[in-house]
């Protein structure tokens, strides 16, 4: 909770138009507690720390968190180390409805709620696409299941470039969305994902002492009371509506779900009443460090914060998959 | 008392279990042997709720198995299966407080601090002094004892063991089936086995259900069944049978037909 707060004043901080530390929290005091009166600090300042930065790194906060929780739950119920909403394709899934509605514009007319809503119908139907790709005689091996997920992923990856190609106007908008990033939203988005994330995170936590059961397989969680049908669908659902929320506003931001409940799990062991909380937390605050890299590394031009989580996530899936390989004994 | 009626279940179109009728008594120790693919541990599996009959009757305590929510059942049956548990990084205490899970709410509460009993079924399998490691740090056989201490702390009325003493060297098989019958005796709970090693079934079981082809072949106490004509039948394995010098079970010699 420190470590939030004290990333959520740093990153403020930090950008093209640098603002001293000790501005950014009296602005962001007098902005929380509606106090009256600047506290002597610039206007600027007080403008690109509340209304340019402020909600933007909320932003980063909400889909790092859905992103991480939808790891955490695809990992448990499927009982796959290497499952997260980018592998498993569900990401991308969820970008061909959301792409579809950006597309041709539908949310200006019915609401942007449609957005993660369609996200949401097309992210399920690839699940359900890639699990029974990968499932032979109702077993699923570890990495057949990821290997459908990144078939599934390359199709439909495909079909979003072939989207943005024949509009004419959105072209940049969607191509920057597809890289992931969250840059130029505003308070809206937030509360767009909001309810999502809360919803997901109370239905995981609530679940997360039966994903411990989990651990041992299906047959045994079931041997201890857990409706296990009935557990795995919720998961599923749940990890797919909050990619779904994810993927409206910030695009394809791929890996997030993987490494964070891996460190959490490293700290923590792999109690998921703890590594459920803590993913939330700590997706948050990945994804905050990952988008204020986004922005300023190579400032003015930002870099798609998509970009900056695969060169982090790509190799630690890499070497999860090695590591794997090793304790296999060498097959893979 | 667990009552099966004309049970018969087919899997992929292929029948795996025909026409099985049983009845299973309170506090007794029953014994499933047959050869592989008879269907054993689908029968097993009928029993412990996680497949359904196709055809048949089946009861626990008179309620039908349909009826059972999967909570309630959880309360009343356990099972050990083979192979035990994958190395994971629990420690011993936190898996075998899992077999709770059916008596807590979604927080982990349940009324009764479970300390005490986790304690004494610990010390019971010889785990306490193992408490606090991880599992995937345990051997084969300690493992295997812990999942038996996840089934005790379960506290059921109806113990179901699926071929537990898979994997085992013969000292733990020997001390698997020694804590499990001694805590069967002193609890008054009903044991069900899948067992491979018919010395071993004759010893510990009260009755024996020979199962071939899906259907029940022969049953009855240990003397009535183990003999050298219905493991020839059954298994297609020639043998003799001996009393045991000490028990006076029938024990079986395996008799090889090369040598002739």
């Amino acid at each position: 909770m420190l470590l939030l707060a004290a990333s959520i004043v740093v990153s403020l901080s930090i950008g093209s138009a640098s603002v001293p530390l000790s501005d950014v929290w009296r602005i962001l005091l007098n902005y929380v507690t509606g106090a009256a009166g600047d506290g002597g600090a610039d206007p600027t300042a007080i403008a690109i720390v509340t209304q340019v930065r402020l909600p933007r790194i909320v932003l980063a906060l909400l889909v790092g968190a859905c992103l991480s929780l939808a790891g955490a739950g695809f990992q448990g119920v499927l009982r796959n180390p290497l499952a997260d909403p980018f592998t498993l394709g569900v990401a991308t899934g969820c970008s061909v409805g959301a792409a579809f509605i950006l597309l041709f514009g539908y949310h200006m007319t019915v609401g942007m709620w449609l957005i993660p809503g369609v996200a949401f119908v097309t992210g399920i139907a690839t699940l359900g696409v890639v699990v029974t790709l990968a499932r032979a005689r109702g077993a699923m091996n570890i990495q057949t299941l990821i290997l459908s997920g990144v078939i599934v992923q390359a199709f439909l990856g495909a079909v979003v470039s072939l989207m943005s190609s024949m509009s004419q106007g959105v072209v940049n908008e969607i191509n920057a969305w597809l890289m992931g990033s969250i840059s130029a939203r505003g308070w809206e988005h937030a509360q767009l994902v909001l309810p999502f994330l809360a919803v997901g995170a109370v239905v995981l936590i609530r679940y997360a002492m039966a994903l411990n059961l989990f651990v041992f397989g299906e047959r045994h969680a079931s041997h201890l009371g857990i409706e296990v049908e009935r557990t795995k669908l919720s998961v599923l659902i749940v990890s797919t509506l909050l990619t779904a929320a994810a993927v409206s506003v910030a695009g394809v931001v791929g890996f997030v779900g993987l490494v964070i409940p891996h460190l959490i799990r490293l700290i923590v062991g792999p109690d998921y009443r703890l590594i459920v909380p803590l993913s939330a937390l700590g997706g948050g605050i990945y994804l905050l460090w990952a988008d204020t890299l986004a922005r300023t590394v190579a400032s003015p031009k930002e870099i798609p914060l998509g970009v900056v989580t695969a060169f982090i996530g790509a190799p630690f899936f890499a070497y999860l998959l090695y590591r794997r390989k090793m304790q296999q004994g060498g097959t893979l | 008392m667990i009552e099966g009626k004309a049970l018969s279940l087919s899997l992929d179109g292929k029948r795996v279990l025909s026409d099985v009728s049983f009845r299973f008594h309170a506090g007794g120790m029953y014994g499933i042997i047959g050869p592989n693919g008879a269907g054993k541990s689908t029968l097993l599996s009928l029993i412990a709720g996680t497949a359904r009959a196709d055809a048949g009757q089946l009861a626990l305590d008179g309620k039908p198995a349909g009826e059972w929510t999967r909570k309630a059942l959880a309360r009343h049956v356990a099972v050990l299966q083979q192979g035990g548990l994958s190395p994971v990084g629990f420690t011993v205490k936190e898996v075998v407080g899992m077999g709770r899970f059916p008596y807590q709410n979604w927080m982990g509460e349940e009324n009764a601090d479970p300390a005490p009993l986790i304690a004494r079924i610990l010390e019971l399998t010889g785990l306490s002094g193992l408490a606090d490691r991880q599992i995937d740090r345990l051997s084969g056989g300690e493992r295997q004892r812990v999942a038996l201490a996840k089934v005790m702390v379960q506290e059921p009325r109806l113990l179901l063991l699926d071929e537990p003493t898979t994997y085992l060297d013969i000292g733990y098989q020997l001390q698997l089936l020694d804590t499990v019958k001694q805590w069967q005796r002193e609890q008054g709970i009903t044991v069900v086995a899948v067992l491979h090693d018919l010395n071993l079934a004759a010893q510990y079981c009260d009755q024996l259900f020979v199962l071939c082809n899906g259907r029940i072949e022969a049953s009855g106490t240990p003397e009535a069944v183990v003999n050298a004509e219905l493991v020839e039948r059954v298994y297609g394995a020639s043998s003799v049978v001996v009393r045991h010098p000490v028990s006076g079970v029938p024990q079986l010699l395996l008799h090889s037909r090369a040598g002739e």
